[in-house]
């Protein structure tokens, strides 16, 4: 695809070649053309855009810095707050609602000199790993629009591997970000948790979810993780300390790195041709210098019965606000009661209903310590063996996804899109940063990502290896 | 004293909400004050909006923990706890509060008598919003409209909760009065109960007196001050003993105390309260107060009022609770001084809770011993001595400059029984019937006395001499 990266663009507006102005109209003109067929975008944001444009462009011809990411349109997920621009969650019950606030993301986006250029589809809430679950419908998958493009950040995925736009922010609370930059063929980050702010984030579940960025290279997705990383004193959460920059670490390379291969995500439920590619890069890391063996982590098994126990309880938590009361959907019933719970019934999806009821449980008295508490136990467990695990390697490397896109549809069952998640799930659970790089094709044709795993805070190592999987790709192709 | 009939007492338990004094909200930079216009102070936060996120208040914390280290709690690392329920002037849906690991645990206050209430814990939390139910009965299941106030929202509360302990409604008061002198004393909250900066619910049982099982309680909600706290707790355990000795049982549940009424009301019956799910806020990091921290606390802490009662009772020679309002009225130092300085203690005390209401004003505790000692000599008489005080209060000066100024030298009594022979003379049929032991005619001689010394004379002085005169 000939679509400019943000590196690109920046380096262009940053010396004058190319206005600001003109990098947007050529993105806006492409959404026009070709959103139709995937609706990755739910609204887009041509005036705030235009107005940030043409405030670049004068910060360039006053002869001033306009940033690291002067001129380079950018998508948001639709679940991150933009002040007096629709903020929907890809939900009936906020449709038509306007923060009057942005997210914190978003400000650091603009000061980096980035445009905002719209709002991307997402499963409702991000409760969903295929986008099929918007209340304003699917998005689909730009290698094969009868696919979907994995979710649920599957409009910001979809954007970018459209090449609509060069990058976009996604969030990922069990790997949202990770498992649609494969399905898509894009890189995907979920960064340390506390690394980014969540100032803004409509909250899915706050011990899990961080918000990343998806790039077509990793260079872009250095940039922007560079932008919109590092302490906000509005997120009590966030990490109070420098964050290491990645854009410095990219050629850093693997030489004398360890890496480790998870043993527990390399079998049963994982298609051959995503266990073929997932070698395939052990071997390009072993090409560049690097040692890589298989390493056991038994516990990442549970992974994902404990998260679908914690995400869902702190979902049926931070969901509870929507009752009709100040802001979005409101249906009558007569008394306060009624009219809490005819909004509700009518204002959430039923996934979102699904999982409000699993986490009402999981917290209800005589039941917190068997469910809640018992996954809270697993999820040490699970932080203990990746803590031992790192002792030896310095790095993890598995699937992102099961599967290459599947069929729109083809996972009506619950139980079948959540294993989707299997792979991605344990780093949220641990606060540990992991990205999806683009590794080849499946024998379908379409994309299949790697994901690469590091300690807190290792953001450098891993995006130094995310380049060199992305070299071997170049080599290859 | 026991309000109830032979053979039942009272447990009560008070569960205190108590408002910090912070400039700002707990989670959010919202100014923290009672009385503005309906939804002025609030933020995304405090208005619990879509994507928000709290940070908590520094200073809260520390007053919580103020309040904490002040009556006699541990003061330990403490985790944030959302508990869920669904109500319109709770923003998020959830209240954040601390539910099993609290800031404060295990304390004591021990009261101007000497009993000691034990303190389970005193817990750091969010006020809700402020609901008014128009139409129907005034509740929100039949009002036709509620409106909501969310200024309160997010104000910075301790809970302080008591052991089941207490006996009686004096001792519910005096420890409501006790515990608002320490917030007063420490700055942690104006504990004023009529705003609400200060809420009291009651947990009220009876049991057959010497029993060591709990009964069924009530909460009681809604009570305004310390009249309507004792009037509560009477009524409600007179209803309790009513009710058992009528060969039935109280329910558990929550009542609301009509104070014009003098009664309480049925609210939400306990059997069927919500289950709360608390768990651990994910959006705030446990609190861990450091070492430093909390010797920086114990630091700054002032005297409390029961250390400044036992100290000033034991100067001036009375019990702890005849310092009680000394200290409340802040001038437990003053008097102190001013028994340095050599004034009577019993007298001090007398003026300062008779005389002082209004403060000491520009008077030295020196001066002021020093109109105690006039007073003690005899010098100047009652009346002499308050107006000498008030003119030391307003303008300061030393009390007998101003004795002389006003003219109130001492008489001798050799001056005043001359006058008072004189007197017998001028009216020799008065006089007879004095002697006879018509008291009636007393006044009589005393305020003639008055009237030629221009008040200058002692009553008391004035009386002796009559009666040493009649019986010669
Ligand atoms: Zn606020």
């Amino acid at each position: 695809m000939s679509t400019p990266t943000a590196i690109e663009i920046a380096a262009q507006v940053r010396s004058g070649s190319q206005s600001a102005t003109a990098a947007l109209e050529s993105s806006l003109s492409d959404i026009a053309e070709r959103d139709r067929e995937l609706h990755s975008f739910l609204h887009l944001t041509e005036d705030r855009a235009r107005a940030q444009a043409a405030a670049v462009d004068a910060v360039v011809a006053a002869g001033n810095d306009p940033g690291p990411l002067a001129g380079v349109p950018i998508a948001l997920k639709d679940n991150m707050c933009t002040r007096g621009a629709p903020t929907t969650c890809s939900s009936k019950m906020l449709e038509g609602w306007k923060p009057p606030y942005d997210a914190t993301v978003v400000s650091r986006l603009e000061a980096a000199g980035a445009l905002v250029v719209g709002k991307t589809n997402l499963d409702e809430f991000a409760m969903g790993s295929s986008t099929e679950n918007s209340a304003f419908g699917p998005t689909r998958n730009p290698h094969d629009p009868s696919r979907v493009p994995g979710g649920s950040s599957g409009g910001s995925a979809a954007a970018v591997g459209a090449g609509l736009v060069p990058v976009s922010l996604g969030s990922d609370t069990g790997g949202s970000i990770r498992q649609p930059a494969s399905l898509c063929g894009v890189v995907g980050v979920k960064p340390t948790y506390g690394a980014v702010s969540r100032y803004g984030l409509i909250a899915f579940a706050s011990s899990l979810d961080q918000i990343g960025p998806f790039a077509t290279t990793v260079g872009d997705a250095a940039l922007v993780l560079d932008a919109i990383s590092g302490h906000d004193p509005l997120d009590a959460t966030s990490i109070p300390a420098a964050i290491p920059t990645v854009s410095s670490a990219l050629t850093n390379g693997v030489a004398g790195k360890r890496i480790g291969i998870i043993d527990e995500l390399m079998g049963e439920g994982i298609d051959e041709d995503v266990l073929r590619q997932t070698e395939l890069a052990a071997e390009a890391f072993r090409s560049a210098g690097a040692t890589v063996e298989r390493v056991s982590i038994p516990a990442t098994i549970y992974g994902l019965a404990a998260y679908y126990l914690i995400a869902p309880a702190e979902a049926s938590s931070n969901l509870a606000r929507y009752d009709g009361v100040r802001y979005g959907a409101r249906v009558d019933g007569g008394n306060v009661e009624a009219m809490n719970i005819a909004t509700r019934t009518a204002g959430f999806g039923d996934e979102v209903k699904r999982r409000i009821m699993l986490g009402t449980y999981a917290l209800s008295s005589g039941y917190y310590d068997a469910y809640y508490g018992k996954a809270q136990r697993v999820r040490s467990l699970i932080a203990a063996e990746f803590a031992t695990a790192y002792e030896q390697f310095d790095l993890l490397l598995s699937p992102t996804s099961p599967s290459t896109a599947f069929e729109l549809g083809a996972k009506s069952d619950p139980m079948a899109l959540y294993m989707c998640d299997v792979c991605t799930i344990p780093s949220n659970l641990v606060g540990h940063p992991a990205m999806s790089v683009p590794f080849g094709s499946g024998d379908d044709g379409l994309p299949i990502g790697v994901q690469i795993l590091a300690p807190m805070l290792h953001e450098p190592a891993m995006f130094a290896a995310a380049a060199v999987l992305e070299a071997a790709q170049k080599g290859s192709s | 004293m026991s309000e109830l009939s032979d053979g039942w007492e009272m447990v009560i338990g008070l569960e205190v909400h108590v408002e910090l004094a912070t400039k700002s909200k707990l989670f959010c930079g919202c100014s923290n004050s009672f009385g503005d216009q309906p939804n002025t102070n609030v933020c995304p936060t405090c208005l619990g909006l879509p994507g928000s996120l709290p940070v908590v208040n520094a200073q809260a914390v520390q007053y919580a923990m103020t309040l904490g280290r002040a009556i006699g709690c541990t003061v330990s690392p403490s985790v944030f706890a959302r508990k869920n329920y669904f109500y319109p002037d709770m923003p998020k849906d959830y209240q954040t509060t601390q539910y099993d690991q609290p800031t404060n645990e295990d304390g004591s206050l021990e009261l101007p008598d000497g009993t000691v209430i034990g303190i389970e814990r005193a817990h750091i939390e969010e006020d809700t919003g402020k609901s008014t139910h128009l139409g129907g009965g005034g509740r929100i299941h039949d009002a036709t409209a509620t409106l909501v106030d969310y200024n309160r929202a997010g104000v910075p509360l301790v809970e302080v909760v008591t052991r089941p302990e207490l006996t009686s409604a004096d001792e519910a008061r005096a420890y409501v009065a006790e515990l608002r002198d320490i917030l007063i004393a420490t700055g942690v909250s104006d504990a004023r109960m009529e705003e609400g900066s200060m809420r009291v619910d009651a947990n009220v049982s009876v049991r057959p007196t010497g029993d060591a099982e709990l009964r069924t309680r009530c909460e009681i909600k809604n009570i305004n001050s310390l009249r309507s706290l004792g009037r509560a707790i009477n009524y409600e355990a007179r209803r309790h003993v009513a009710l058992y000795e009528a060969g039935e049982a109280p329910s558990q549940e929550t009542r609301h105390w009509d104070e014009d009424g003098g009664r309480s009301t049925s609210g939400r019956s306990k059997e069927d309260a919500d289950d709360y799910r608390y768990f651990a806020c994910p959006d705030l990091p446990p609190l861990a107060p450091t070492p430093a921290e909390l010797a920086a606390i114990d630091e700054a802490m002032p005297v409390l009022p029961g250390r400044r009662r036992s100290a000033l009772a034991s100067a001036a020679g009375v019990s702890m609770a005849e310092t009680s309002l000394a200290v409340e009225r802040g001038l437990d130092t003053f008097a102190l001084d001013a028994i340095a300085a050599g004034g009577q203690g019993i007298s001090v005390m007398k003026h300062v809770d008779q005389n002082l209401a209004d403060g000491v004003g520009v008077m030295t505790a020196e001066s002021f011993a020093a109109l105690v000692a006039l007073e003690a000599d005899g010098a100047l008489s009652a009346t002499q001595v308050k107006t000498v005080l008030y003119e030391m209060v307003a303008s300061g000066g030393q009390p007998a400059d101003i004795a002389a100024s006003m003219g109130f030298e001492a008489m001798d009594n050799s001056e005043l029984e001359s006058l008072l022979d004189q007197l017998i003379a001028d009216n020799p049929d008065e006089w007879a019937r004095f002697a006879e032991g018509d008291s009636k005619v007393q006044g009589f001689f005393v305020g003639q006395i008055m009237k030629a010394t221009q008040g200058k004379a002692d009553g008391k002085i004035v009386n002796q001499l009559m009666s040493a005169k009649a019986k010669a």
